[in-house]
């Protein structure tokens, strides 16, 4: 494989996407799970397919289309919660579906068959392109600069939102702004496992991460290392079997998770 | 500073359901006084301390905090929430949970400083947690993480402590101590504690208060019956001899019931 690497483009970029990708899910996907947020990441992953159908269907460029549909449906969720907490659920669950029914829609209404939509589906890691990982490199600047700057507030809204408030956060701002972070970090991954499995690289390895560790930065820094060691091993095996990279990447997370489990236990 | 603590006048307050949970509501609260806030499950209890934190807007009726909005008194006020609305499995140390109390706004990409540290160190070492600061907060016991949130609380050196439910978690044996540690603070702070455990109320309260929703018969004569019909207030309590107040419409009616 070493070879393979030196020689072919597309495997670099392939190792360059997952290792970029990792450590936005590392650091976003931690604090989506202190804040049991999984499902909230779920469905702005799958609504932002609405925006690759609309991007499709009006030939725009397509994760312009996803990050547009991602971040409405997330400040949707985030307004719905913020105001009326006991129906972000009912939010979750409607923009979750949504999207996936217009993304359909209008992929039929355009004429299209669209095979290439499948990709963003189930991830497309072994052809992305350059200038991908340029972007992906710049949102990972933007993931990190964000949670930098507001890393003790951030913990504090997610820790206690009403302490936190008492103590002048303006909880509500911060908690939009991070949700915006959250579907700039869901668009990201879309490239590297697809929609579909997003919510796994967002959860599983800060959920191995916490068994280790028992402070939210260094669940960050864990996850991440995690989510890069899950997602260059998920790159090997795939190159190896012959088989999808970014099912691969889910399947040996869940693996490595359920044996530190089993190891480990909800200790720490 | 005459001034008083807590002032609130004729507070109404009801969730989107319309149903009222706080009705024409007044109080005042005097520096350094200690008030218990009784009443049953329902009766307005958290409502009326998030009121007074700001945290909830009346419908109608006027709060001030030493003379302030609550929004403008934020710096005066230390909050301890309910121990329950806690998330357990959350990944924080002790000591991180009290540096919370030194936040001042949203600081971008500033850390806790020295000072900081050593503020919520010494307030720790008061409540004789210090050994506890690397732990996790979740894997505390109950009187432990009570102590925790008191420490974090007065990590923003208040004028005013606002505790919600304070009780429940400390386990009988150690609510002697609690209630010493709190009697010993409000030498220096005002102290408004809410709970529905009217065992609760010990010979530090210098003042109780019994709210459900609002007053529901008012004027002359009340009895002890009546009012703890009205209100829940078992009569032993409304003998212990400390001022007694009700709260609700016509303002507080004061006075020893005894």
């Amino acid at each position: 494989m070493i070879e393979a690497l030196a020689q072919y483009t597309f495997l670099q970029n392939a190792f360059a996407a997952a290792l970029l990708g990792a450590v936005a899910a590392g650091v976003v996907g931690t604090l989506v799970s202190v804040n049991r947020m999984s499902s909230l990441a779920g469905s702005v992953a799958h609504a932002s397919f609405g925006g690759l159908g609309l991007a499709y269907a009006a030939s725009f460029p397509h994760l312009l289309g996803a990050l547009l549909f991602s971040l409405v449906s997330a400040l949707g969720i985030g307004v719905i919660s913020l105001r009326y907490r006991e129906r972000a659920d009912t939010a979750i669950a409607a923009f979750w579906a949504i999207g996936m029914a217009a993304g359909l829609v209008l992929i039929k209404l355009s004429g299209g068959y669209a095979v290439d939509l499948m990709s963003y589906l189930f991830g497309s890691i072994m052809a992305v392109p350059g200038r991908d990982l340029i972007l992906m490199g710049l949102l990972d600047l933007v993931v990190l600069l964000f949670v930098a700057g507001f890393f003790r507030e951030l913990v504090a809204i997610s820790y206690d939102s009403e302490f936190s408030r008492v103590q002048g956060i303006r909880v509500g701002l911060l908690f939009m702004l991070f949700l915006c972070v959250v579907a700039l970090t869901v668009v990201m991954l879309i490239r590297v496992v697809g929609l579909i499995m997003v919510i796994a690289m967002l959860t599983i390895p800060p959920a191995i991460a916490r068994m280790f560790v028992g402070r939210v930065g260094r669940m960050m820094a864990a996850s991440a290392v995690i989510a890069a060691v899950l997602s260059v091993g998920g790159l090997a095996l795939a190159w190896y079997t012959g088989l999808q990279g970014g099912p691969m990447i889910i399947l040996l997370s869940g693996a490595t998770y359920l044996t530190a489990f089993l190891v480990r236990g909800e200790s720490s | 500073m005459s001034v008083n603590a807590v002032e609130l006048e004729n507070v109404t307050f009801s969730f989107s359901s319309g149903h009222p949970v706080l009705r024409c509501v007044s109080l005042e609260v005097e520096p350094r006084d200690f008030l218990a806030v009784i009443g049953p499950n329902g009766g307005g209890k958290t409502t009326l301390m998030k009121i007074v934190l700001g945290l909830l807007e009346p419908d109608s009726g006027r709060v001030r905090v030493f003379g302030r909005p609550p929004a403008q008194a934020r710096r005066h006020m230390g909050y301890v929430p309910q121990d329950t609305t806690f998330k357990r499995d959350f990944p924080i140390r002790a000591l991180d949970a009290v540096l919370m109390g030194r936040l001042q706004g949203i600081r971008p990409f500033s850390g806790y400083s020295r000072q900081d540290r050593e503020a919520a160190l010494e307030r720790m070492s008061m409540l004789g947690i210090e050994d506890l600061a690397e732990k996790k907060v979740g894997n505390l016991s109950g009187g432990q993480r009570q102590r925790v949130f008191i420490a974090r609380a007065l990590a923003t050196d208040p004028d005013l402590l606002l505790l919600d439910e304070p009780a429940a978690s400390v386990d009988p044996s150690n609510q002697e101590s609690f209630y010493h540690l709190l009697g010993e603070l409000n030498d220096r702070i005002t102290i408004v504690m809410v709970t529905h455990d009217v065992g609760a109320v010990s010979s530090y309260v210098k003042t109780v208060a019994c709210l459900n929703v609002g007053l529901a018969s008012h004027g002359e004569g009340l009895d002890h019956g009546s009012m703890a019909e009205a209100y829940g207030c078992p009569i032993e309590l409304l003998a212990h001899g400390v001022p007694h107040r009700l709260l609700g419409e016509k303002r507080d009616l004061e006075g020893d019931v005894d």
